[in-house]
């Protein structure tokens, strides 16, 4: 501790006192006053608002104002003529196309789409054309989609995601307001409905090789499953098994393990040359090499992230 | 079969004109949810049932949830409990509603 005079003299002090500005190095000492309190007369703030609601109802004045009339019927002429013009040009576009499953078209007859039809059950092990093309052809495309769910979420969450104490906050405010209201029909019919929802999810994700469907529609099913959970049963309740560190490992764990599963079938050698996962029976459920492991982490990827947006759509946290 | 098909695109376009007319935020979102349904029988009709499960599971079931949840937030969607006695509103402009007059008070 030093002396006030001492302190006066030192370097921190005049910054301080430079910064607060109450000694000027070319005025001097400069006194702080308060600025006059400048009161508003009652009648002035009454004129100035009358002034502000002529002046929108001048602006939003629909009825007779002659330009905004003049412009609405420009503007639906044109908006009219616009969409005449788009749907002919259209219908006749599509009058000049070829009819479905036209042998002479280019997508039908392309070496492309030759060889998924010929050679895709030997190179893939898939029953289901299409999750092989998409999963083992196209596999860094649908890398790529996957990683467009992963940054979608992480965008909501930047703009929605509330604080963990706000949103108990908002929560309690709500609650409040109106007390939870349990809604018997819906809980009875989720009850019934969720379990056979998630079954059928877990089937089309473990079954995508063989039938229809795979990671995207099977992950998209389960999803539902857990909102209509927690819309029924409120997502407090979903907390229990779903709280955002489930969600965090599961969504990082389905993405790099997709990765590193489409590293490893890169490297060894696409179209199954030399792969070292077996294909298995076609048409078992253990069967189609990299194609189970990676519906599986699409499957589970799609489905945090239709619950992860609705759950913060409701309530700003997971 | 054909009769069938003409039928549901016929239904479709009429769910799709009815989307963008309606007035009503909420009808629209369920005739929208309408037009997903139709719109995965006709993936299915058109033989392509892996198009018509996502179809159905992220068009009708999904995005309408998170529609709905939307206009939720933004209290485009009428409460039915606006309407008790001690519903205290005072936090919960409705939708069009002028929040706070201007009051102009010099400082």
């Amino acid at each position: 501790m030093k002396a006030n005079k001492n302190y006066e003299k030192t370097t921190a002090f005049k910054f301080f006192r430079w910064m607060k500005g109450t000694k000027d190095p070319y005025v001097g000492e400069v006194e702080m006053k308060p600025q006059p309190h400048h009161e508003v007369p009652e009648e002035t703030i009454q004129e100035r608002m009358k002034e502000k609601s002529e002046l929108l109802d001048a602006v939003y004045d629909v009825k007779t104002n002659k330009k905004v009339k003049a412009f609405t019927r420009i503007y639906r002429t044109i908006a009219i003529i616009f969409c005449l013009i788009l749907t002919a040009s259209l219908v006749a576009v599509v009058s000049f196309l070829p009819k479905t499953g036209d042998p002479t078209t280019p997508a039908n007859s392309s070496e492309v789409a030759e060889r998924y039809n010929s050679s895709a059950l030997e190179e893939t092990g898939a029953v289901n054309t299409v999750t092989g093309m998409i999963l083992t052809y196209r596999a860094f495309d649908t890398f790529g989609e996957t990683n467009v769910l992963f940054i979608a979420t992480i965008c909501v969450m930047i703009s929605l995601m509330l604080e963990e104490k706000v949103a108990e906050r908002e929560e309690e405010r709500r609650l409040a307001r109106h007390p939870e209201h349990k809604d018997p029909i819906l809980q009875l019919a989720a009850k019934f409905l969720v379990p056979i929802i998630v079954v059928f999810g877990i089937y089309i994700i473990l079954n995508g090789q063989n039938s229809p469907g795979g990671g995207f529609s099977g992950g998209a099913i389960l999803g539902a499953g857990l909102i209509l959970y927690a819309n029924a049963f409120g997502i407090k309740d979903t907390g229990r098994f779903f709280n955002e560190k489930v969600y965090a490992v599961c969504k990082v764990t389905a993405l790099c393990m997709y990765g590193l599963i489409g590293l490893y079938y890169y490297t060894c050698g696409a179209n199954g040359i030399n792969n070292h996962i077996p294909f298995g029976i076609p048409g078992a459920i253990l069967s189609g090499g990299i194609i189970l492991p990676i519906d599986i982490c699409v499957g589970i990827e799609v489905a945090c992230t239709m619950y992860a947006f609705y759950a913060l759509f409701k309530r700003g946290s997971l | 079969m054909k009769i069938f098909m003409i039928i549901l695109f016929a239904v479709l376009i009429i769910c799709a004109i009815i989307v963008t007319v309606t007035k009503n935020l909420l009808n629209s979102i369920l005739v929208y949810m309408a037009f997903s349904l139709i719109m995965s029988i006709i993936w299915i009709c058109l033989q392509s049932p892996d198009l018509a499960i996502t179809e159905a599971a992220v068009g009708a079931g999904v995005t309408t949830v998170l529609f709905i949840a939307t206009l939720k937030k933004i209290h485009a969607i009428q409460d039915d409990r606006r309407e008790d006695e001690n519903f205290d509103t005072e936090h919960e402009p409705e939708l069009g509603d002028v929040q706070e007059e201007d009051t102009y008070e010099g400082k």
